[in-house]
């Protein structure tokens, strides 16, 4: 199968949309002329043309406002917020208008938005731009919230977010963009709400997305050579959440490690371990870890970063500590 | 006087619906059949009647939360927006919007918005979407003076004038952000003019007489229908009564309420049709009676209307759930 990086995969499942369905169509901040500060809309303008992949000004709540606008007369806008730093000067049209619009009208709405956000820490971007605050979103119906963590599933969900009927918010981890994974030539889907076991294990379940996952497999690696073999489980989509791919791994192994790169205090850590809780009390043998960012802002020296953001090294211990 | 007579008639007509509506309201919500924040259009009734009048049925308006006149002067039932605001399931919204929350695609009116701007960057969405699927329609979007002052404002008509899209700006300047008078919120208060600081047309017209709104808006719109590009427009006119149902108005001078209320737009077009002999008192006498049956029927209508059920509360948030 051939190899692809991240942001290849990404750009390629756009290409493949915008030529099946002439009602998609891209805005954002430098998404044009320039291919998109992390280059997932290269060679997109010259194949679609400026009207199809806009170039917009720096103004991220109208940028959002207008793909929901958009929408409701009849197109499929896919809007690039450059990072989800900026996307906070958007909440007011993510929340109180995207999420909201269908429900509070009563169904005579759908809005097939995408908004796609790169995202997350680990490049000393300081504390204004290393946020991972996708627990903001999942908290709030009416909008799906996709993290993929391969160049496989992030091009099977994408195409799977511009043909959904409902607003998805779309977060790609800036880290991610250079990574490299096999992606077929063949067109595939991968539906919203789908788990998967990215590495299978009899003794605990490490639960993760996006870039975390990554540190999860790794912590499994190393926890292999101990002679504890991890579960690892993708989510891949935190709404729709496949809690039944988590509890049936928990379930087994019952013992469960949640890793993600956003602040522990509220996270969607807590609402798994809430859950596995509900249905696992009796079963469990030890209390669910939770692995997660420092609760400070994101420092910039390199030293302190790393102790901010969560890594291999610390899963490492979460498990032992689940499994002692 | 380009307006025809029939169109003039009709004219009152709206404006002595609108009025008896909110006058129904108000008595339904004293009843407590009404609940949330409520408020009515009371005294700027000639700014919707006038305005919508000048557009074609399938142009699309969207409002803000005081949107019961503009649903109306769309065409919307007047039945299944009173039950929408007493919270029954054969409202427009099915009772899952109420007051703040009209919408109505038959009539192509595209909601009631509840965060002050936020509609702004929708309306120039909808603007960009008739662009690009090359329609015959314009957009009409409702905000009032406050929202002039927010941000999305100046990020909605900058992008609306940078691409041309067909959007007239209709600014309901009625002098009061809920209780601040717009000489204490802004710094210059011809709002009009801020037009030109995107390049834009401007037009300042009395938002108490119908006759010069309908003629402000019948040119405004075959300019942007032409697609000359976005307009905008400020109609100076008064609420009679506080911001919201629960508002007393204290903070308004009671000398300059008289002086607003002697400008009652509904009075002062019967004194022109009358004068001109468009048409008589018995006619006008009519037209009453008419309206006051529609509310009458429309309050029983509500009244009478079943509640949503209780399965109605996960119902219309997504158009698509997993595994369904």
């Amino acid at each position: 199968m051939p190899e692809q990086r991240f942001f290849e995969a990404l750009n390629h499942a756009m290409f493949e949309e915008m030529t099946r369905d002439e009602r998609v169509f891209l805005l954002g901040e430098d998404i044009g002329l320039v291919g998109g500060t992390f280059r997932v809309t290269e060679g997109l303008m010259a194949e679609f043309g400026a009207r199809r992949v806009r170039d917009t000004p720096i103004a991220e709540a109208t940028i959002v406002g207008l793909a929901t606008g958009a929408a409701q007369g009849g197109l499929r806008p896919i809007a690039e917020l450059m990072t989800l730093n900026f996307g906070i000067l958007a909440m007011d049209q993510l929340i109180n208008h995207l999420s909201k619009m269908r429900y509070m009208f009563g169904g005579a709405v759908s809005l097939p938005v995408v908004v796609r956000a790169a995202f997350g820490g680990g490049t000393q971007k300081g504390a204004q731009h290393s946020h991972s605050i996708e627990s903001w979103f999942v908290n709030v119906p009416g909008i799906r919230v996709v993290l993929p963590s391969t160049p496989y599933d992030a091009k099977g969900l994408l195409k799977t977010a511009i043909r959904s009927d409902d607003p998805v918010l779309f977060l790609e981890h800036e880290m991610l963009y250079a990574t490299r994974g096999e992606v077929p030539e063949e067109e595939y889907l991968i539906p919203f709400g789908q788990a998967e076991i990215k590495r299978p294990g009899r003794d605990v379940t490490i639960i993760s997305w996006s870039r975390m996952l990554l540190e999860s497999l790794d912590a499994a690696e190393k926890l292999s050579k101990e002679g504890i073999e991890a579960e690892v489980v993708d989510l891949r989509t935190l709404d729709p959440l496949d809690f039944e791919t988590v509890l049936a791994s928990a379930a087994r192994t019952r013992r469960a490690v949640v890793v993600e790169e956003g602040w522990r205090n509220v996270g969607v850590g807590a609402e798994i371990a809430a859950r596995l809780q509900e249905h696992l009390f009796y079963d469990l043998e030890a209390p669910v870890q939770r692995v997660a960012a420092a609760d400070v802002p994101t420092p910039y020296a390199k030293n302190l970063e790393r102790l901010a953001l969560p890594c291999a090294d610390q899963v490492v211990e979460a498990v032992l500590k689940a499994t002692l | 006087m380009t307006i025809p007579h029939a169109d003039q008639i009709r004219l009152y007509r709206d404006m002595a619906l609108a009025r008896r509506f909110e006058e129904g309201v108000a008595e339904a919500y004293a009843d407590s059949f009404i609940g949330g924040f409520t408020h009515l259009y009371t005294g700027q009734e000639a700014v919707a009647a006038g305005s919508i009048s000048a557009l074609n049925h399938d142009d699309y308006v969207n409002a803000t939360y005081r949107d019961h006149a503009h649903a109306l002067a769309r065409g919307a039932d007047p039945a299944r927006l009173m039950a929408e605001l007493y919270g029954r399931t054969t409202g427009v919204c099915k009772g899952k919007g109420g007051s703040m929350h009209f919408y109505d695609a038959e009539n192509y009116f595209l909601g009631g918005y509840g965060i002050v701007g936020g509609n702004l960057p929708l309306a120039a969405g909808l603007g960009l979407s008739v662009q690009m699927k090359d329609e015959d329609r314009v957009v009409m979007v409702f905000f009032g003076d406050g929202a002039s002052n927010n941000g999305v404002f100046h990020e909605s008509l900058n992008m609306a004038k940078l691409w041309n899209l067909p959007v007239i700006f209709l600014c309901e300047n009625n002098f009061y952000g809920i209780a601040t008078d717009v000489r204490i919120s802004s710094s210059f208060n011809e709002i009009y003019k801020k037009a030109q600081g995107y390049g834009m047309p401007g037009h300042v017209v009395n938002g108490m007489d119908v006759l010069e709104v309908r003629e402000l808006c019948d040119e405004v719109v075959r300019h942007v229908r032409q697609g000359a590009g976005p307009v905008l427009i400020e109609a100076r006119c008064y609420r009679f009564g506080g911001h919201s149902m629960t508002d007393p108005a204290r903070y308004r001078p009671r000398a300059e309420e008289e002086l607003w209320r002697k400008r009652d737009p509904i009075p002062r077009l019967a004194r022109h049709l009358l004068k001109r002999q468009i048409c008589d008192q018995a006619r006008l006498d009519a037209l009453q009676a008419e309206v006051n049956e529609t509310v009458e029927a429309a309050m029983r209508f509500a009244e009478e209307s079943p509640v949503p059920a209780p399965e109605a509360l996960y119902e219309d948030l997504y158009v698509e759930e997993p595994g369904a």
